[in-house]
């Protein structure tokens, strides 16, 4: 048995179909994978995602030392419960996560991955040397992801049906990448859909309840399966698969959230700073194959008769109902070919996000 | 939960047979299999006139899980391919039995059959799969 969240026994009376997850028990689907996708481009699903580790960190040196451990630029948090997304990095510039930092007052709120907790919180604690300040995991909190074109309107209404009023107006006057408390639910405009839409961490009691409340109004729970086929299609990489401690963000599609600075130094500075010089060996790029089939993680590419990269992501895409892929090349190959059970079909490079708000999102 | 029906015989890789009035094989996946599976989205079918050995890869399922091969579970011809589900996989997982069939060959050897499971054997080698 692996670990539970607090929305488990309501996954299993939704009939989810429960895998292991990165040592915890979650659902793939509830029937259709298929079905969840296209709900959340089109109207609104929730996923229980509270396998995620959340983080707070408090302390009059709380700034300082994010400056420090991360290559984006905590600065650019201009207002309260602003969100940025950044990588973590070792100090050879490899990615050791990828999280959602929020500003929380004068502390911060950080977002990691479940398969990485650990190894995240022995660096986060070890780099809080020289720093004064503090990090506490909240494994007690519960997260709901509401997302979808209709995510908004229905969490408002439903909130307002459960005496929420308040959360309710909170949810309204969120725009988007921003976050904040409303009593001890701390509601943000986030997500990893490509869609509009709520992240809710909260107490698991209000969680369960909200769940509860979520489904009986219509709102179809969404499995770990297609909440991956939405992330592909937004363009936006999974830790482990498309970036690890092997490759720096420059090589994995990831130069927006690096801010090399003179006045600013930062774990992994060193080499990025080298990279932005030098250039990258490979990069992280998009494929589409407009043919039949399906490119899935791990499958060669080729430019030519040289092997020039591997796939690291890819799927089939529901919403434009061809293959597409994250792919990690040699930079600057053309005429890129993926080999599918030995026969070669050539792909076109592209610059994700394949699908946006519903739509076609990439161009050719 | 998945449905055995009784006319129809079964290979340990999770395809069924069924011999038409005319001596012919349709060849597809049973219900079991779709559902492990999960939503089809793409299949690969035979050629015509390909003749295939017990066995022999037949062409390939992808669901939006994994890519699965699909094995010939009696020897023959195929003389007919289900290029309906070129455009509309998903029918696999809505009528795994029926309008989801694969392919439909000219069989070898009916004898081959008798090595096949009945609906009762292939519902216990599905339990068995599960525990």
């Amino acid at each position: 048995m692996g670990l539970r969240t607090a929305i488990y026994p309501l996954h299993l009376t939704s009939n989810a179909k429960m895998v292991d997850f990165g040592g915890w028990d979650m659902p793939i689907h509830y029937g259709s994978q298929l079905e969840e996708h296209h709900l959340v481009r089109n109207s609104v699903g929730v996923c229980d995602v509270s396998h995620m580790t959340v983080i707070d960190l408090n302390g009059p040196d709380a700034k300082a030392y994010l400056l420090n451990l991360l290559p984006n630029d905590v600065n650019k948090l201009d207002r309260d419960g602003r969100a940025l997304y950044s990588a973590m990095l070792n100090e050879a510039g490899g990615v050791l996560d990828d999280l959602i930092v929020y500003r929380d007052g004068d502390g911060f709120r950080i977002v990691v991955n479940c398969a990485t907790r650990e190894k995240d919180l022995q660096w986060m604690t070890q780099q809080t040397a020289g720093f004064d300040c503090t990090l506490m995991e909240r494994s007690e909190l519960s997260i709901l992801a509401i997302q979808g074109p209709e995510s908004l309107d229905r969490i408002q209404q439903i909130l307002r049906e459960h005496d929420k009023a308040v959360e309710a107006d909170y949810v309204a006057g969120l725009k988007p990448f921003i976050g904040g408390w409303c009593g001890d639910w701390f509601l943000a405009r986030t997500g990893y859909t490509g869609e509009k839409g709520v992240e809710i961490i909260l107490p698991a009691a209000d969680a369960f309840a909200l769940w509860e409340q979520l489904i009986k109004a219509g709102v179809a729970p969404i499995g770990l399966g297609a909440r991956d086929t939405l992330r592909l299609e937004a363009g936006m990489n999974l830790y482990g698969s498309d970036m690890d401690e092997t490759v720096t963000p420059f090589e994995s599609n990831m130069d927006i959230t690096v801010v090399l600075d003179e006045a600013r130094d930062f774990i992994g500075k060193e080499k990025l700073a080298q990279q932005a010089i030098e250039g990258v060996e490979r990069e992280l790029v998009g494929l589409v194959m407009l043919g039949r089939g399906v490119i899935r993680a791990h499958y060669p590419i080729y430019s030519g008769e040289e092997l020039v990269g591997e796939v690291t992501s890819g799927a089939f895409s529901p919403t434009l109902q061809h293959a597409i892929a994250l792919a990690r090349v040699q930079t600057g190959k053309e005429n890129l070919e993926v080999e599918i059970r030995g026969k070669r079909h050539s792909v076109e490079k592209v610059k994700p996000p394949f699908a946006r708000n519903g739509k076609k999102a990439y161009k050719i | 939960m998945a449905e055995f029906p009784g006319d129809l015989k079964y290979a340990n890789s999770h395809e069924w047979v069924r011999i038409e009035d005319d001596g012919t094989a349709t060849i597809g996946i049973s219900d079991h299999a779709q559902e492990a599976l999960g939503d089809v989205v793409y299949v690969e079918l035979p050629e015509l006139e390909l003749e295939l050995n017990v066995g022999d890869e037949a062409g390939v399922v992808e669901s939006v899980k994994a890519a699965s091969d699909l094995y010939a579970p009696i020897s023959g011809t195929i003389i007919e391919v289900n290029s309906a589900l070129e455009d509309e996989p998903e029918t696999v997982n809505e009528a795994p039995h029926d309008k989801g069939w694969f392919f439909k060959m000219r069989p070898a050897d009916l004898q081959e059959l008798e090595a096949l499971l009945n609906a009762d054997g292939y519902k216990r080698l599905c339990e068995s799969e599960e525990h």
